[in-house]
């Protein structure tokens, strides 16, 4: 049977993928950042999954406001790098799981999670960037790829606690796929940022750190936190956070498991507008 | 019964809900029409003609032409929408949202190496804040440093 073996959850910030696209990446202003992600493309080498079920948000790329999906669950072959108005990522097509994707849909849709599915989307910085802190820049991605993406741009997006429902579901899907594949799920995006208005770059150390301390050791109670917390603490663009606790709810710990343990933790302000939160967590 | 909105009372702060959606939907899809280079280079050649096939209000083809993002936003614009204006103009995220603020470039980037934008008096309209409505615009230039 398949298995989740461990969950990553990083921020996307467009302006990472375009410094190493530009060859600035040993630049200070990028290394501080960089270092951080080391040990964690160390850890991917030695810990390459079969598969990556990769959680993120479509920023106004695949979907206009034509189709507006809360749950799009990408189940094609490949998928491409889209062009978001600077031309696209110089990054490799993200090959997918038709088949596993497609086994989840089942699953999912019948534990009452209306998922869209979707057969044509182009990928933008929100899935292409956290790959690229993982992997660095290989000529393919080193295994196949599920985007998953969340609305978080027009409300009413997801609650906190429908996401995290949403990853135990995830898990029991994974769990009945019959392939002894091992699988990653990552939740992206965040941390605090504010993009628009007089508040914009607003910033909150202080939140962000109580965040990663509640998604590693008490997540439950994180996914009450209502969508107004986020915006007023953590910047509108905060939201994105909601999509973590995807990830987290797909854990072992959370279908009376063991606690994860915590391979890696890594915080850094800034990254162009944003700060930049980095965990992965091993189920044992 | 109308849509419950708690968040209205943070200063400098947008919700892009339906309400607005309705409002900026087509100054949104201009903007995703920007996604393709040949639409860009015709934009690039002659905006005002280009604004015109599009059924926007003047008052949003004017806060276009100005570059004006809190107008846009205001008018229902969203900031990832939005952003393939800046993207057809060459530039970043950061410069944008510095836009925003009456900041200079430089003087945005700098409060964001330092840290970012403190939360504290920037939770509620009506705080001590550095985004609070009486304090802008911010920066040298806005006479609010």
């Amino acid at each position: 049977m398949a298995r989740i073996t461990a969950s990553v959850y990083t921020s996307h910030v467009p302006a990472i993928g375009a410094a190493l696209d530009l060859g600035k990446d040993h630049e200070p202003y990028w290394q501080r950042l960089f270092s951080g992600y080391e040990f964690s493309k160390q850890w991917m080498r030695d810990h390459t999954p079969d598969v990556i079920f990769l959680v993120y948000n479509d920023h106004a790329t695949a979907f206009s406001l034509e189709f507006i999906p809360t749950f799009a669950l990408g189940t094609a072959a490949e998928f491409a790098v889209a062009d978001e108005g600077w031309g696209p990522r110089p990054v490799p097509r993200v090959i997918g799981h038709p088949e596993l994707a497609s086994h989840i849909a089942q699953s999912v849709i019948q534990s009452d999670f209306d998922l869209t599915i979707v057969n044509r989307m182009d990928v933008d910085h929100g899935l292409t960037v956290p790959l690229s802190l993982m992997f660095g820049q290989p000529e393919a991605w080193p295994c196949p790829v599920i985007p998953f993406a969340v609305n978080v741009v027009q409300y009413p997006v997801p609650s906190g606690r429908r996401c995290f429902e949403l990853g135990k579901a995830l898990r029991r899907a994974i769990e009945t796929y019959d392939r002894p594949l091992d699988i990653q799920i990552w939740g992206t995006g965040g941390m605090s940022h504010q993009l628009q208005g007089a508040r914009a770059g607003l910033i909150n150390r202080d939140w962000d750190n109580r965040f990663l301390d509640r998604l590693i050791s008490d997540p439950a109670a994180l996914a009450e936190v209502p969508h107004i917390e986020y915006v007023r603490e953590a910047g509108s663009e905060g939201i994105e956070l909601v999509m973590w606790l995807i990830a987290r709810g797909a854990m072992d710990d959370i279908a009376g498991g063991k606690a994860p343990n915590v391979a890696h933790r890594f915080y850094h302000v800034p990254a162009s507008n944003t700060a930049v939160g980095h965990l992965i967590l091993e189920n044992r | 019964m109308a849509l419950d909105k708690p968040y209205t009372n943070i200063p400098g702060t947008t919700i892009f809900d339906t309400d607005q959606s309705r409002k900026g939907y087509w100054l949104n899809q201009f903007c995703m029409s920007l996604m393709k280079a040949e639409n860009r280079e015709r934009f690039k050649a002659d905006e005002r003609g280009y604004l015109d096939e599009w059924p926007m209000t003047e008052d949003q083809k004017q806060a276009v032409l100005s570059r004006d993002l809190n107008r846009c936003i205001q008018l229902g614009g969203n900031i990832y929408f939005l952003a393939k204006i800046g993207a057809t103009d060459g530039r970043s995220f950061q410069q944008m949202a510095g836009s925003m603020t009456g900041m200079t470039e430089e003087e945005y980037r700098d409060m964001m190496i330092n840290g970012g934008r403190s939360v504290e008096g920037n939770r509620y309209i009506g705080e001590d804040g550095d985004a609070q409505p009486d304090r802008q615009p911010q920066g040298r230039t806005g006479g609010n440093i």
